[in-house]
């Protein structure tokens, strides 16, 4: 049963961490524009090259 | 939506030919484009290099002919960031795919000096942060209105639409209770299988679901809590003060059974209980929040600002004083009470009182907000600031009769009046029960009452009756109609007799050319000197002769006609012409050739007549009430198969013939498009306006029709009805499911095990029942 005592921390921290990921992105805006999110990802890298600035 | 796919190159040789902008049908023979402006924004593409879009987009044809750029000044909008950088935000709409943000982002991109463009697909808003003068918004603006897309300063009344600071409470509350259940259930299980498990790891194991349970219970469960509050201080019961309670007291409970070290404990009942009405909640609203975005729209495009005399720059409509002399341009809608100062004005006041031509004003009348300026620009003098003019007047009204709608109980919530005191009289007496009859000590007869609780714990109930409007608010999207308000099907379901307005609702309300005996060339003519009017009449010419090149020199005389040189195109007086007295026609004269009568007609919406059929089979009465002349709509009536019809009804006596049904019992659904319609859409039982009406009556509506059709709204009750069978049926069901599992909840004979099997597997049940909704019926 020992095994717990390294066991179970474990399992709680890495939840944890998950629920830290989750909360950290949707306070950074990454669930306000789910639609957007999934198009996005299908755009081409071949953008317009801008004039000289 | 996908970016792949669906679209066809739009080069590729097609069957039907399509306007290669915006892809609407093109006359055959006038080449690849519908109009001018569609010719524009394909060059402009086509320059930037980002004709990839045309083998991308996925949206409506015709939805992306370009408008003429609004006449805002963008420039008062721009933020100054701290380094210098300037910020503009626009809500644009008709972005509907993904290839559009792409087109719009590179689009600016593109532009010199713009640094970051980011369109949001769900909420519509586009932030571009750019370098230079302020007033460079204008042309960023006018650049994304000549690609086909209608924009406007993303204000605070569409910040306040959009912005889901609930939705994001919800989600963050829903993350915590998953992460705690799935936790807790890691411990509990072990509990539950570990029978060779000691007494002191079994003791530890229990501290540990605590320790994760309770802060759960206590963070994520808190807009369950506020909301049952809420009930609870207005006198109500509704369904959350009983998952409150039953969540509350689980945990209260499993913490003493923790401190004496019971065989059990229901910290992993109360935290999946949690998640899962909480996941109820947010899929709730997700069913509402295309709805609330189609709305914001509309008052994001409405929204303005108007031109003071003497004001260097244009002025928000709020701070305009009574008295202020405002210069109105032509096509720019009327925003306050005026009077007019200029000579005459011609406004188009269909929204304002139903009629479906423009009217004629001479100085001194009194001018309602809300009217489109139809001719040249004039100016007049406000009457009212805008909080005390007509249209707040109206809005004030809507809120009114709102309220008194907002009283509806939800379905879900009429069961948990009957639900709530029965599951807690029961628990009550399971606990009296064990305590006094049995003579356990009062912690162990907390147990089987508590277990009794979490059980009878409606969740069947409360996710059943929002998988059911996910489910149908979905399928009814695919049709067009967006639902808009939480009880709304349920009022549509029980509808019994609807009410239509004329124009704009029942008739497309716009003009439409009739076939008539002149020729095509004479349409070409007439049409090439139409295109420098905006007169409605002049525009439905444009729209049957849509080729015709713009002619240079056209003069206009506002409400009577336009000249070019000696031909002239307007009213049977302006052409020097016998009177013809319908108002409904255009007269074209040339020198040398005869004079030449085009007639019009508000059409029908081709589908009006198919849908009072329709709403007749529905077993709806169904009502005519307009606010145009007695004739029209006599005549509009028989077309549709109307029996019933009224005319020149002002916004009180709509309102007052909704009172009148109601207090004959009828349940009215009422359908309108105009400003006039707001206060009869608010206190309908249950209302819908189309997709192109004015904002005030979209905002005062259950329903929101996109697409301009009413069949998919009689479609749509049949859905209702559907929906509210299946939601009946639901909840009986998990009225069944109690009926069998308290027995043995009372019983004690119920472990957290069995809790939970009942809990996952009534909510499995009731959801599957709900998806049998989606699947399209033939």
């Amino acid at each position: 049963m020992g095994i717990l005592l390294w066991l179970i921390p474990m399992a709680l921290a890495l939840g944890a961490l998950g629920l830290w990921a989750f909360l950290w992105a949707l306070r950074s805006g990454q669930f306000d524009d789910l639609d957007g999110a999934a198009a996005r990802i299908l755009f081409d890298d071949d953008q317009p090259r801008k004039g000289p600035r | 939506v996908s970016v792949l796919g669906r679209a066809a190159p739009v080069d590729a040789p097609q069957s039907a030919a399509a306007c290669a902008h915006c892809g609407a049908p093109v006359p055959p023979g006038a080449g690849r484009f519908c109009c001018t402006g569609c010719e524009g924004a394909h060059h402009l593409v086509q320059g930037l290099g980002l004709d990839a879009f045309y083998r991308r987009r996925d949206m409506a044809d015709g939805a992306l002919r370009p408008v003429p750029p609004p006449t805002l000044d963008f420039g008062v909008h721009v933020v100054r960031e701290r380094d210098g950088a300037q910020r503009l935000d626009l809500i644009v709409s008709g972005l509907t795919c993904g290839a559009c943000v792409w087109l719009v982002e590179q689009a600016l991109l593109a532009e010199p000096g713009v640094h970051r463009a980011r369109a949001n697909l769900s909420t519509r808003r586009l932030g571009i942060v750019f370098e230079g003068e302020a007033a460079r918004a204008n042309e960023l603006a006018a650049l994304i209105a000549r690609l086909g897309f209608r924009v406007a300063p993303f204000s605070p009344a569409c910040l306040r639409a959009s912005e889901d600071a609930e939705g994001r409470e919800l989600a963050r509350a829903l993350g915590i209770a998953a992460f705690g259940a799935m936790n807790v259930m890691l411990v509990s299980v072990g509990t539950w299988s570990g029978g060779e498990m000691g007494e002191q790891t079994r003791h530890l194991m229990h501290w540990l679901a605590a320790l994760i349970g309770l802060p759960t219970v206590l963070v994520a469960g808190m807009p369950l809590y506020r909301s049952a509050w809420r009930a609870l201080r207005a006198g109500r019961l509704n369904m959350d003060c009983a998952v409150s309670l039953g969540v509350i007291a689980t945990a209260l409970m499993s913490l003493s059974e923790t401190i004496r070290n019971g065989p059990f404990t229901w910290f992993d009942g109360a935290t999946a209980l949690l998640a899962l009405m909480l996941a109820g909640r947010l899929l709730d609203r997700a069913a509402r929040r295309r709805a609330r975005q189609a709305v914001a729209e509309v008052l994001a495009l409405q929204e303005g600002q108007v031109q003071v005399l003497g004001a260097p720059v244009p002025v928000p409509v709020e701070r305009v004083a009574p008295g202020a002399r405002i210069l109105v341009a032509g096509g720019e809608r009327l925003r306050l009470d005026a009077v007019l100062e200029s000579d005459e004005a011609l406004l188009d006041t269909a929204a304002t009182t139903g009629e479906s031509l423009p009217r004629r004003f001479v100085a001194g009348e009194a001018l309602a907000a809300g009217g489109v300026n139809m001719g040249a620009p004039f100016v007049a003098r406000v009457t009212a600031a805008a909080q005390d003019g007509s249209l707040a007047a109206m809005a004030r009204l809507v809120e009114r009769a709102e309220q008194a709608r907002g009283r509806f109980p939800a379905l879900a919530d009429r069961a948990a009046r009957i639900y709530v005191p029965i599951a807690h009289v029961v628990a009550l007496l399971t606990f009296l029960g064990w305590w006094f009859l049995a003579g356990v000590p009062w912690q162990a007869a907390l147990v089987p009452a508590v277990a009794a609780l979490i059980i009878t714990c409606p969740c069947g109930l409360a996710i059943a009756v929002p998988a059911v409007q996910v489910v149908a608010a979905g399928a009814l999207f695919r049709r067009g109609v967006l639902v808009a308000s939480p009880t709304a099907l349920e009022r549509l379901a029980t509808a019994d007799h609807v009410v239509l307005d004329k124009t704009g609702t029942l008739t497309e309300g716009r003009p439409r050319l009739l076939p008539g005996g002149w020729h095509d060339d004479e349409l070409r003519a007439a049409a090439a000197i139409a295109r420098a009017s905006r007169h409605p009449l002049a525009q439905a010419l444009v729209r049957a002769c849509p080729e015709a090149p713009a002619r240079e020199g056209v003069v206009e005389t506002p409400g009577r006609g336009l000249s070019a040189g000696d031909d002239r195109l307007g009213s049977a007086t302006f052409c020097g012409l016998a009177p013809d007295g319908t108002g409904m026609s255009l007269h074209l004269v040339r020198p040398g050739s005869p004079p030449v009568a085009f007639r019009f007609a508000d059409a029908m919406r081709p589908d009006a007549a198919a849908a009072v059929a329709a709403f007749r089979r529905a077993g709806l009465g169904v009502e005519l009430l307009s606010g145009d002349a007695p004739e029209t709509v006599a005549q509009a009536a028989a077309e549709a198969g109307i029996a019933v019809h009224r005319g020149a009804a002002d916004p009180a006596a709509k309102a007052r013939r909704i009172a009148e049904l109601a207090a004959e019992g009828r349940r009215v659904l009422m359908v309108g498009d105009g400003v006039n319609d707001a206060a009869a859409l608010a206190s309908a039982h249950v209302s819908a306006a189309p997709g192109e009406g004015v904002d005030l009556a979209q905002a005062a509506s259950d329903f929101v029709l996109q697409g301009g059709g009413l069949l998919p709204l009689a479609e749509a009750i049949t859905r209702a009805r559907e929906a509210q069978r299946v939601a009946a049926q639901n909840i009986a069901f998990a009225f069944l499911y109690n009926i069998v599992a308290v027995p043995v909840a009372i019983a004690g004979l119920a472990t957290p095990l069995i809790a939970a099997l009942v809990m996952a597997s009534s909510s499995l049940a009731v959801i599957g029942n709900a998806l049998r909704l989606g699947r399209e019926s033939r």
